[in-house]
Order: C-alpha cells, then structure tokens, then sequence
C-alpha cells in the first residue's frame, strides 16, 4: 500500500474517532455509549496498524493495538456486568434517570 | 487503461470497505433503535477488519472478527437484550422518559456533541493535510505474513507486558462475574 492509501486511513480513523465522541455524549443509552467507546479504540487501533507497516522488523504498533484490544475486551465485560447491576437497582439504564445515589 | 492496472481493484474493494465502515459508524450515531446500533456496529468492526488487511495486519484482522465480533458484540448484544423496557404497564413505577407521554424538556448535549466531533474532526484533518510523516518514506515490508515477527516480539521484547495483561485478563474475568451475581451489596 502506498502512502496516499496510508494518509487516507488516518483520515478514516480520525472520522471513526470524531462519530465515536459524538455517540459518546449524544447518547443516552448506557450500552450505546459503551458502543462509541469501543468506535474511538478501533479508531485507534486503525491509526496505529496505519503506520506500523512501515515498521516491519519490530512491529510496535501492530503489538500494541493488540494489547488495546485485550483491554477493549475486559473492559467491555466489567462495564456489562456494571450495566446490568445498574438496571437491576434502577430498573433504566438510561443515563440521565440515573440521578439518585441510593433509591 | 485503468481495467488494466492491477491496482485498480484492489483501490476499489479499498475505499469500498472505508465506505463500509463510515456507514456503519454513522448508523451508530443516527439510529435510535439500540438493537440497530449494534448491528451498525458489527458492520464496522467488520469493515476495521479488512481495513487491517490492506494495511498489512492480517494476524490483527483475524484478532479483530475473533475478540470485537465474536466476544464484545456478543457481550452488547447480550447487554441490549438483558436491559430490555419492562412490559409492564404500570406507569407509577416506571423512569420518566420512559412513560408514553412524558414530554423531555431539557439539552440532551446534541448540539454541543456533534460541533465538539464536527470541530475534532476537522482540526483532525488540518493536521493530517499540513503534515508530512517521516515514517511513510521507508520502504514498506514485503513479508507474506506479520505472525512470526509478532510471535516473536511477544516472546522476547514485550513478554512483561504478554504476562501482565494474561493477569488482566483473568482479574476482569472474576470481577465481570462477580459483579453480575444476583445478590451483591451495591
């Protein structure tokens, strides 16, 4: 892949990261903005596989987007488990409702 | 003349997946159906995939529809449909927005989300189109596979951080399991 190609994946992962935020705090959904959170770390896994092709001895990029998407991975599933305690307390998991500490 | 570059199909199945991808994402943010969003989602996980193809990431593609698709998405969807509306009728119990008529006053922050992403987005390409990245004049690599250098690496320069997030990984496990256990004391 040449260059140009290699620009324009940085464009599409900073389009990626720009709908990522805005899903973020458009959304009021707990699971939705969980959706834009994993949008924003594929964007920048996108933007770090980008440049690690031109470094192919040690492949530093390509080893650390791999770790960010182990973490993507726990993460997601502490945050579910999170999300489901919520709605079993609030019976929503509509983010603005979520207004009391103890109910 | 240009049916008979080798390249030209390639450039095409190229910005067909970035299309691909883009929708999804837009999907994400316009739909209003949850269950929508995580379809939309698993489009652009999938388009990121080969994405990662062209860029010369095929052990990374193949991580991505293993771990986002076949892990995470399932985990979303699972979330979605766990946290389902009661179908009660019962207007006294249930959440304000959530009653038929319920009028929503109030900023909902859609105005300031999508300027915040509008305005990130295009300072985002200011900085791309004034810039010139030295990394993009070396040559790139012809290696048929990325496996063994990352095999490699994993075994010898970051076997620390290898080590370290295989701890990670079971902590999130027995958190995850625990925190979703039926009688816990929030």
């Amino acid at each position: 892949m040449n260059p140009s190609l290699s620009y324009t994946l940085l464009f599409v992962a900073a389009a990626l990261f720009s709908i990522g935020l805005a899903v973020v705090i458009t959304k009021r959904h707990a699971v939705v903005v969980l959706m834009g959170i994993e949008l924003m770390l594929n964007a920048v896994n996108l933007n770090l596989v980008a440049f690690s092709q031109y470094d192919p001895n040690r492949l530093q990029g390509q080893i650390f987007s791999l770790f960010v998407m182990i973490v993507a991975a726990a993460e997601a599933a502490v945050a579910l488990a999170l999300i489901i305690q919520v709605y079993r307390h609030f019976k929503t998991v509509v983010l603005d409702d979520l207004t009391n500490l103890k109910q | 003349m240009l049916q008979r570059n080798p390249h030209y199909m390639l450039q095409i199945a190229f910005f067909a997946f970035i299309i691909l991808t883009l929708i999804g994402a837009l999907t994400v943010l316009i739909t209003r159906n949850v269950l929508y969003s995580a379809y939309a989602l698993l489009l652009t996980l999938l388009g990121v995939a080969a994405l990662f193809v062209f860029a010369g990431a095929d052990f990374l593609a193949v991580s991505q529809i293993i771990i986002y698709v076949g892990g995470v998405l399932v985990l979303v969807l699972f979330g979605v449909m766990l946290t389902s509306k009661p179908t009660t009728s019962d207007t006294s119990t249930v959440v304000a927005s959530e009653r038929p008529n319920a009028i929503l006053a109030g900023s909902r922050g859609l105005w300031l989300g999508v300027l915040l992403a509008g305005g990130l987005f295009f300072g985002l390409s200011r900085l791309l189109l004034n810039a010139h990245f030295v990394l993009f004049d070396q040559p790139i690599s012809n290696a048929p596979t990325t496996i063994d250098t990352i095999g490699k690496q994993l075994m010898t320069e970051y076997i620390v951080p290898f080590e370290i997030i295989s701890i990670l990984l079971l902590v999130a496990l027995v958190g995850a399991g625990y925190l979703a256990k039926k009688s816990i004391k929030l």
